[in-house]
């Protein structure tokens, strides 16, 4: 045992991990108070913060590898033994928790929970942070919030990172807001425009109205899980390890995980811009570039992926996810891939394609994690988190110096390959990344989730998968053919627009007075489209060449030993005494590995999830299986992809280039396939539904019912009360204030003018006679004195 | 008792003051008679004191003398400037403040 403890060590940075998201926090503060003084007007601080919490981050990953080598070996070496059948034993997350504050007998924790997925989403996080604030030095230069900006930027990121290290629901309910918050301050950062504040607001509530699921299933989960750990670990409903052997021990109640599950979801949807609430994130590219970068690859849409990672145990078993075909998780993940990959044909907004790309992408980290693939679906975060910002990033690069401030791919934008080589190479690479083709990221994190979403008995749904990765290879051909090939358009071409207002929908660079400080910009239109600076490309370079090489991080089809995730990531889902995943205090370290021998995990479904936990035994994560790589899948997929290239290009190259006269003109001359653009370019009327049906329906008679009783009752009380109050006011003047108070008045003054004539004769002016009047009461006084006494 | 003669000798030095108040009209005097009153009652209390066994009496006759001494320099400046104006002390002409 004592060897175990020191092969399970638990260094400086893993144990001091909580200081991640603080930097940023006291960045944030630090921006908005001195921010406007300093040099570079506060971005260094956000930078520096920002560098900081990535350095704290890579050091606790690289302890967290070296923790889990460290019980490998000690497998290996025989003095630990390993559960029958299993390779590795247990590795504890690493908890801390302190009392934040108690109300009515509860205690609310605030500490750290690191484990394999909360230091991917950190080191994520952290680096694509830091490079998005590198990127927004040159992009929003000399903008009239510039400040502001990197204060909400780095104060973004440090609710991100508390959320995906929060040991306990309420912190991560503390991160979530944080994010909401700022997500509304950078999307209507250009809030002059009308439009962009619109989208800001939209964005805000249509977030809140998932967060009334996060609150409900939080409370739901507590109030049915919380004697339960209270009993068996000694901590509150609110922990996630408690949660997760809760939800696994057999004893929680089915209807309260269920519901509870549902509710949480419900808050995924609104977050992750699942359907049908996928509405306001297409809106959110009203923001800066770099913002919508940050918000759509690895914060804020990947937080409501991230609960259901996290509190995976619940999930899994309030959705039954071990046992079923479908799901709500798997469906509503499902159904958002194909809607919005089909939203992303009808774009002429290069960035709406992207964010319909996202939304798509998201879907099939919820399906993955739906259907029992859960490490596939994190580590598709991890890989998306790369080509996504890139993608995003990109995008910027071309509106900043290739299609002066335009997003519009139609009107501004086409052959600009030449004029910008490297923005376009970068673009291309993730593009080939996000489509998933051989061997670049993507197809590594998403080949894995329809594979394994197959494997686990969802077969409906590998079908919707590989449709997904057509439409997703069909729709980004589109986009890079419109940006960067054909002929040149508006922008791109070197014309000069004089109307601003005729492209600035989105990106209100356009705005004239943050665009007239850039100076140069102007100057963009003389010479036309040209490569970005550094501070752009650079980030583009790196975020690409990670896009290249990242989905090696798991290479599945190279063997076990390129499975890094699984190892390091992917929780144990062993049965273990009940103290090894819960430690409080500071300092206080966890206790070993503690691995009892139980059966071995069979071909037959056994193991943690399937049958409960024995006494003093919990379990913190379902035994997920994995699916048996296998080229005849993998090819599949491969040719799927590849005929979506294909077929996408030549259409683009007859379409926009030749105007092929077939296909020019056909959504108006087909019936079927003018109503299917129509329907598209009508988002499916959601937006409409919500706007004028549901808003209307239920804004409207409330408004109306609120009119109606505030002109009838409400003014009825209030003329009411000001005609009593006003005959009140007559009488009183007449009776009360003319003859009492003035009575009363006059009276007085009559009163000491008599008492003052009276007395006059008293002040003679002489001393003596004024002493003898004090002696002459004094003794009167003596002499009453004296007779009282007596 | 000894007390019973220092209180009537408290009592001759009061009157005698209170005579001097009212009737003298050099405001000198005036204030001379009111510091018999002041040590007319310094007598009452140091009497009580020594019959008491008790100190407080002694406090409060060095507080009453300290205050009489400032009340003299009061009194004395006032006089100094009325006869500075008037060339003259007498009470009798002094009625501006007649009512």
């Amino acid at each position: 045992m004592l060897a175990s403890e020191s092969a399970l060590s638990v260094g400086w940075f893993l144990d001091h991990a909580w200081v991640i998201p603080i930097i940023p926090a006291v960045g944030f503060a630090l921006i908005i108070l001195f921010g406007r003084r300093l040099p570079m007007k506060g971005s260094e601080i956000g930078v520096l913060s920002m560098v900081s919490s990535l350095v704290l981050a890579l050091g606790a990953a690289y302890q967290w590898i070296q923790r889990v080598d460290g019980a490998s070996g000690e497998v290996a070496h025989g003095l630990v033994k390993a559960a029958e059948g299993h390779s590795a034993p247990y590795v504890g997350p690493v908890i801390h928790e302190w009392t934040w504050w108690q109300s009515g007998g509860f205690e609310f924790g605030i500490g750290q929970h690191i484990d394999g997925l909360a230091l991917t989403l950190l080191v994520v996080v952290a680096f694509i942070s830091t490079l998005v604030q590198i990127y927004s030095l040159e992009y929003l230069r000399g903008d009239r919030r510039y400040t502001h900006f990197f204060a909400a930027l780095t104060l973004f990121s440090a609710g991100m990172l508390c959320m995906v290290l929060a040991p306990n629901m309420v912190q991560l309910i503390l991160g979530w807001e944080i994010m909401g918050l700022c997500s509304f301050m950078l999307i209507g950062h250009w809030w002059e425009d009308q439009a962009n504040a619109r989208a800001a607001l939209k964005a805000f509530f249509t977030v809140r109205v998932g967060d009334m699921g996060l609150l409900v299933g939080t409370g739901a989960l507590f109030f049915g899980a919380n004697q339960w750990t209270q009993e068996h670990l000694g901590v509150s409903g609110f922990n996630i390890s408690g949660l997760s052997a809760w939800a696994m021990s057999g004893e929680a109640s089915k209807s309260v995980l269920t519901w509870g599950a549902v509710a949480l979801f419900i808050a995924c949807i609104g977050k992750s811009g699942q359907f049908p609430l996928h509405t306001w994130l297409p809106d959110a590219m009203a923001g800066p570039t770099p913002v919508s970068s940050l918000l759509h690859s690895s914060t804020m849409v990947v937080a409501g992926v991230f609960l259901v990672a996290r509190l995976y145990p619940v999930f899994w078993e309030g959705m039954k996810i071990g046992d079923t075909n479908i799901n709500f998780i798997v469906l509503i993940g499902g159904v958002t891939i194909v809607i919005a990959a089909l939203l992303a044909f009808v774009q002429h907004d290069i960035k709406k394609v992207l964010a319909y790309s996202t939304v798509s992408q998201l879907g099939y980290m919820m399906m993955g994690l739906g259907a029992g693939a859960w490490l596939p679906a994190v580590f598709h975060i991890f890989t998306h988190a790369f080509f996504k910002a890139c993608l995003f990033l990109a995008a910027g690069s071309v509106s900043h110096s290739g299609s002066h401030h335009s997003f519009d791919m139609k009107k501004d934008m086409g052959g600009l390959a030449k004029k910008m080589p490297i923005t376009a190479t970068t673009w291309i690479i993730s593009t080939l990344a996000l489509a998933g083709v051989f061997p670049l990221a993507g197809f590594f994190s998403k080949d894995e989730i329809i594979d394994n979403v197959g494997h686990n008995g969802y077969q409906a749904f590998m079908i919707v998968g590989l449709s997904g990765a057509f439409l997703t290879a069909a729709y980004m051909t589109r986009a890079t053919y419109l940006t960067f090939f054909g002929e040149a358009r508006g922008a791109a071409a070197g014309e000069h627009h004089d109307e601003h207002a005729a492209h600035d929908d989105h990106d209100a660079h356009a705005d004239h007075d943050a665009h007239a400080a850039h100076g140069d910009h102007d100057a963009h239109a003389s010479h036309g489209p040209h490569e970005s600076p550094k501070l752009i490309t650079v980030p583009l370079m790196i975020l690409a060449s990670l896009a290249l090489v990242a989905g090696l991080a798991n290479a599945t089809p190279f063997g076990s030993n390129w499975e890094r995730f699984k190892k390091y990531v992917e929780p144990s889902s062993e049965y273990v005494a009940v103290e090894a995943a819960v430690a409080h205090g500071p300092g206080e370290a966890l206790s070993p590995v503690v691995v009892t021998a139980e059966e071995a995990e069979g071909e037959a479904k056994s193991g943690c999830s399937y049958e409960a936990p024995g006494a003093g035994e919990a379990c913190y994560f379902p035994a997920v299986s994995h699916a048996e790589f296998k080229w005849s899948k993998a090819a599949l997929s491969l040719l799927i992809v590849a005929a979506g290239l294909v077929s996408s290009w030549l259409f683009c190259v007859q379409y926009y280039t030749r105007r092929n006269r077939r296909l020019v003109g056909l959504t108006s001359r087909n019936v079927v396939l003018r109503g299917g653009y129509t329907f598209l370019w009508n988002k499916y009327y959601l937006d409409a539904l919500y706007e004028k049906v549901i808003v209307r329906a239920v804004a409207h008679p409330i408004a109306a019912a609120a009119y109606w009783f505030n002109q009838n009752v409400l003014d009825g009380i209030v003329n009411g009360a000001a005609k009593i109050s006003r005959r009140t006011a007559g009488w009183v003047y007449r009776n009360i204030d003319q003859r009492v108070v003035d009575g009363a008045v006059n009276g007085s003054g009559a009163a000491a003018r008599g008492t003052g004539g009276a007395l006059r004769p008293v002040q003679s002016g002489k001393v003596n006679q004024y002493g003898a009047l004090l002696f002459a009461a004094a003794a009167i006084g003596a002499l009453v004195l004296v007779i009282i006494n007596t | 008792m000894l007390t019973v003669q220092f209180l009537l000798l408290g009592a001759v030095l009061f009157c005698i003051g209170v005579y001097g108040v009212l009737a003298r009209k050099n405001a000198v005097m005036v204030l001379m008679s009111i510091e018999l009153i002041l040590n007319s009652v310094n007598l009452n209390l140091l009497a009580f004191s020594q019959r008491l066994d008790s100190i407080d009496g002694n406090t409060f006759a060095l507080y009453v003398i300290a205050i009489a001494a400032a009340e003299v320099g009061v009194g004395l400046a006032m006089v100094l400037l009325i006869y500075r104006n008037r060339r003259s002390i007498s009470l009798d002409e002094l009625s501006d403040m007649k009512g």
